[in-house]
């Protein structure tokens, strides 16, 4: 009886935290609540053998029965033995793809009586989108942005006109890729409480179903218009145990203590020259980071030179040009360029931005062409001392 | 009027100097004067003399056929004028022309490096001076080559 | 009409060119203005723009005017490229894109009742050349203003009248060398640094300020240190990629520094650990 007692009242806090069951065939629900309020509700589906982000229109399009396998330069979808919806763990994309997007007009001009003007450049058709499926990682990459895109001096307005509406359903990983180190990074997987709604998978002999729980207003509306069961104790430690357990399976870690220092102090290290050997400079890795924003500008005219318009994008710290001044580039090396990235991602970014510019998410590690670890170049510089002569 | 052993006691090239070198400095110097144009020394010519300029420019000029004679490098109130008497062959490599009025303490040479040869303190405090010149001349030439204000494509 | 605090800063503002005026065979220097619109042009000595030519590109040019007039921005550019050589030969009249004035620009307003050593090598005058205005019309609040001006060959000297007009107001020495003089030159010839030894430097008292290519902002950081300034006291100029002027697009980082909004004026403290470091 006290026992009953006290379950009672964990189950009781459990649902005043917001905290409820949704079933699996729910999902389709929730995607239409999204739809009728005005999103575009984007997140996971399976494209060209891989986990990409994309417009979804029903839970059909989502990734169900399917997983990842991830090692340094390698990624493969295989099929799960059951139907979970989000067993997979991140994709190359992220959701900088709607954030900060790979190209994006800046704004147009017409030549005028021996001048110009600019066009209207108020984008049209921006909807506010729900990206649903955003991981721990993910979220803090999208923080991390927010500090660069809209805390700094200035704020982008092509940031800000598409991540200020932006409605999160963050999902707990409830697993772990051998790319991920997240937990060293102090990110995840455990999402915390910036997202609107967050789920957690449950897939047992209970059924399958969703622990949800709401973190603000307009999440909280959303989940109240849900078809709900408020969520038990042993609902609400069962998910515990699988984030627990996704934080357990990495393999992978990076220790970041004193690391911008480390880095600082290591400029020559000789292990620079190591990854240089092995580095293609191809950008994957800046590309598919969900945290690099480097973008370079374009400006393009129309054939009769009376209309120009300026596009931005995406821009890699890896190319030759990158670094152009008058006389030549600055980063003529694989070496320079790939210390330049690290150095700039783990060390200068807290100078910066005040945090660590990698989320721990692992999307580098898979997704270069050659599998070079960040982890392990970490490793190698800390191990190597003072610029590896020891 | 001011006298050479105040005018050279006082510059900074000969600062550290005992008595006694100072001395044998003041006894092979001589003041000298210059108008406009002159050639104060000439490539090819024996080097037999320094100067230490007190009023006035002078250009360094070097020949270069088929370029225009250019001018290397100016020295100026303060600053020595020819290292060549050093060493051997003694011999200027380069002209040197006064641009303006210039007035300047003259010092013999030969006297000077008779009295190193006697004397390897002196010859030794007389190399470290001028050391030093070369040193900063050869950092200024240095950076002068890399033509730092140039075009680069 | 927008005002400056709405205005985006990723949108180029048009204004018309006025005059373009050669300064050596290669630098011109353009004077806008913003036509009919009453758009007033605040800066800083040391601030840039963005000057975009239509159909042609951007470019990051620093304000090479005075301060005090508030009708109009100069610039002065050296024609090494495309989108320079198309900048420096506008009409008068057309129309030319601005967007700024973007970043931190030299301590001028710090360094009052202080002596003040400016060393420009090349093009480098340009940006320091509205502290020199700045200084001159408020000539009672500052100390000595030391000039030392290097340039690659006589006709390569910029605003040579004013550095003329500038050397004759008291407590102002303008001393002027060139690395290749031919034998009609009768200044100095020898790179800047060699100008120390003429001029009259209270360390002390005094704040300089240093724009040129980084290798002679090198040496004559040495000088400037040998003479007995501080390390605080000694301001730079960087360069480096600018491409959008806010700190968005990552091209100007050195460092932990994006040249564009911490820059492109840095105290030579806050460069000395970075600027001895190949290919950062």
């Amino acid at each position: 009886m006290a026992t009953l007692n006290r379950l009672a009242t964990a189950d009781d806090r459990a649902a005043q935290r917001g905290e409820h069951i949704l079933a699996a065939d729910q999902v389709g629900k929730l995607i239409e609540l999204l739809v009728r309020r005005g999103y575009e509700v984007v997140g996971p589906t399976v494209r060209d053998g891989a986990i990409v982000y994309d417009h979804l229109e029903s839970p059909d399009d989502l990734p169900r029965g399917w997983t990842d396998e991830q090692k340094p330069g390698h990624y493969r979808l295989h099929r799960r033995d059951d139907e979970a919806l989000f067993g997979y763990v991140v994709g190359p994309q992220s959701w900088k793809k709607y954030t900060h997007p790979a190209e994006v007009r800046l704004w147009a001009a017409e030549r005028q009586n021996g001048t110009f003007r600019i066009l209207n450049n108020e984008e049209k058709g921006q909807h506010p989108r729900a990206f649903l499926g955003a991981r721990a990682c993910e979220l803090a990459a999208i923080a991390v942005q927010d500090r660069v895109l809209l805390e700094d001096k200035y704020r982008d307005p092509v940031y800000d006109r598409r991540r200020g509406g932006a409605f999160i359903i963050a999902v707990q990983c409830t697993q772990a890729a051998e790319t991920c180190f997240c937990a060293s990074m102090g990110t995840g997987p455990q999402v915390s409480d910036e997202f609107d709604l967050a789920l957690t998978e449950l897939l047992d002999s209970k059924g399958h179903r969703f622990l949800l729980a709401a973190a603000s207003d307009r999440g909280t509306e959303i989940l109240s218009e849900l078809k709900t069961v408020p969520a038990t104790e042993e609902d609400r430690q069962q998910a515990a145990a699988k984030v627990d357990a996704a934080a357990r399976q990495q393999v992978r870690s990076i220790d970041t203590t004193g690391i911008k220092e480390l880095l600082y102090e290591n400029f020559e290290h000789r292990r620079w020259d190591d990854v240089a050997g092995r580095c293609l400079t191809c950008a994957n890795c800046t590309m598919v980071c969900p945290t690099c924003f480097c973008t370079s500008v374009e400006d393009v005219s129309d054939i009769s030179g009376d209309h120009a318009e300026r596009w931005r994008r995406w821009d890699s710290c890896f190319t030759q040009n990158f670094s152009y001044i008058h006389g030549g580039s600055v980063r003529t090396s694989a070496k320079a360029r790939y210390r330049q990235w690290m150095t700039h991602k783990l060390a200068s970014w807290i100078d910066q931005f005040g945090s660590s510019g990698c989320v721990g998410c692992g999307r580098c590690i898979t997704w270069c062409p050659v599998g070079i670890d960040i982890t392990e170049e970490v490793r190698a510089i800390r191990e190597g001392g003072r610029n590896g002569d020891s | 009027m001011e006298t050479l052993e105040r005018i050279i006691g006082e510059h900074p090239f000969f600062a550290g100097l005992d008595a006694g070198f100072l001395n044998l400095m003041v006894s092979c110097a001589s003041n000298v004067r210059f108008t406009p144009g002159t050639y104060i020394l000439k490539e090819g010519e024996a080097a037999n003399t320094f100067y230490l300029v007190r009023e006035g420019k002078v250009a360094l000029e070097l020949l270069a056929p088929p370029h225009k004679p250019i001018i290397v490098s100016t020295i100026g109130i303060g600053e020595i004028l020819g290292w060549s008497w050093l060493m051997e062959p003694y011999v200027w490599k380069f002209s040197a022309r006064a641009v303006d009025a210039v007035r300047a303490i003259a010092l013999d040479g030969r006297c000077l490096r008779t009295k190193c040869e006697q004397n390897h303190d002196l010859g030794y405090e007389v190399l470290k001076r001028f050391a030093g010149i070369v040193e900063q001349r050869l950092d200024a030439t240095r950076l002068q080559l890399l033509d730092v204000y140039a075009v680069r494509r | 009409m927008a005002t400056s605090s709405t205005i985006d800063p990723m949108l180029p503002q048009p204004y018309l060119v006025r005059e373009v005026s050669k300064e050596t065979p290669d630098t011109f220097t353009l004077r806008l203005d913003p036509g009919n619109e009453a758009r007033e042009s605040v800066f800083r000595p040391g601030q840039f723009s963005m000057l975009w030519v239509f159909g042609v590109g951007e470019l990051p040019i620093s304000i090479s005017g005075d301060p005090a007039l508030r009708d109009r921005l100069i610039y002065t550019v050296r024609s090494v490229g495309q989108a320079t050589h198309s900048l420096v030969n506008q009409k008068v009249g057309s129309g030319v894109g601005v967007r700024g004035p973007f970043g931190i620009g030299w301590p001028v307003e710090a360094a009052r009742g202080r002596d003040v050593i400016v060393v420009a090598g090349g093009i480098g005058l340009a940006p320091l050349r509205p502290v020199i205005y700045q200084v001159l019309q408020n000539r009672k609040d500052y100390g000595r203003l030391v000039i030392l001006y290097g340039g690659r060959s006589p006709r390569d000297l910029l605003y040579r009248k004013e550095l003329a007009k500038w050397a004759r107001i008291p407590e102002t020495q303008v001393l002027i060398t060139v690395d290749y003089g031919g034998i009609g030159w009768r200044g100095h010839v020898g790179v800047v640094t060699t100008l120390f030894k003429y001029s009259r430097l209270h360390p002390a008292r005094s704040v300089a300020m240093v724009c040129g290519p980084e290798i002679m902002m090198r040496f004559v950081i040495r000088e400037l240190e040998t003479a007995g300034l501080s390390r605080d006291d000694i301001y730079l100029s960087m360069e480096r990629n600018m491409k959008c002027a806010v700190g968005f697009c990552g091209h100007c980082q050195y460092g932990p520094h994006f040249i564009c909004k911490d820059g492109p004026v840095f105290p030579y403290e806050r460069m000395r650990p970075l600027l001895e470091k190949y290919e950062l």
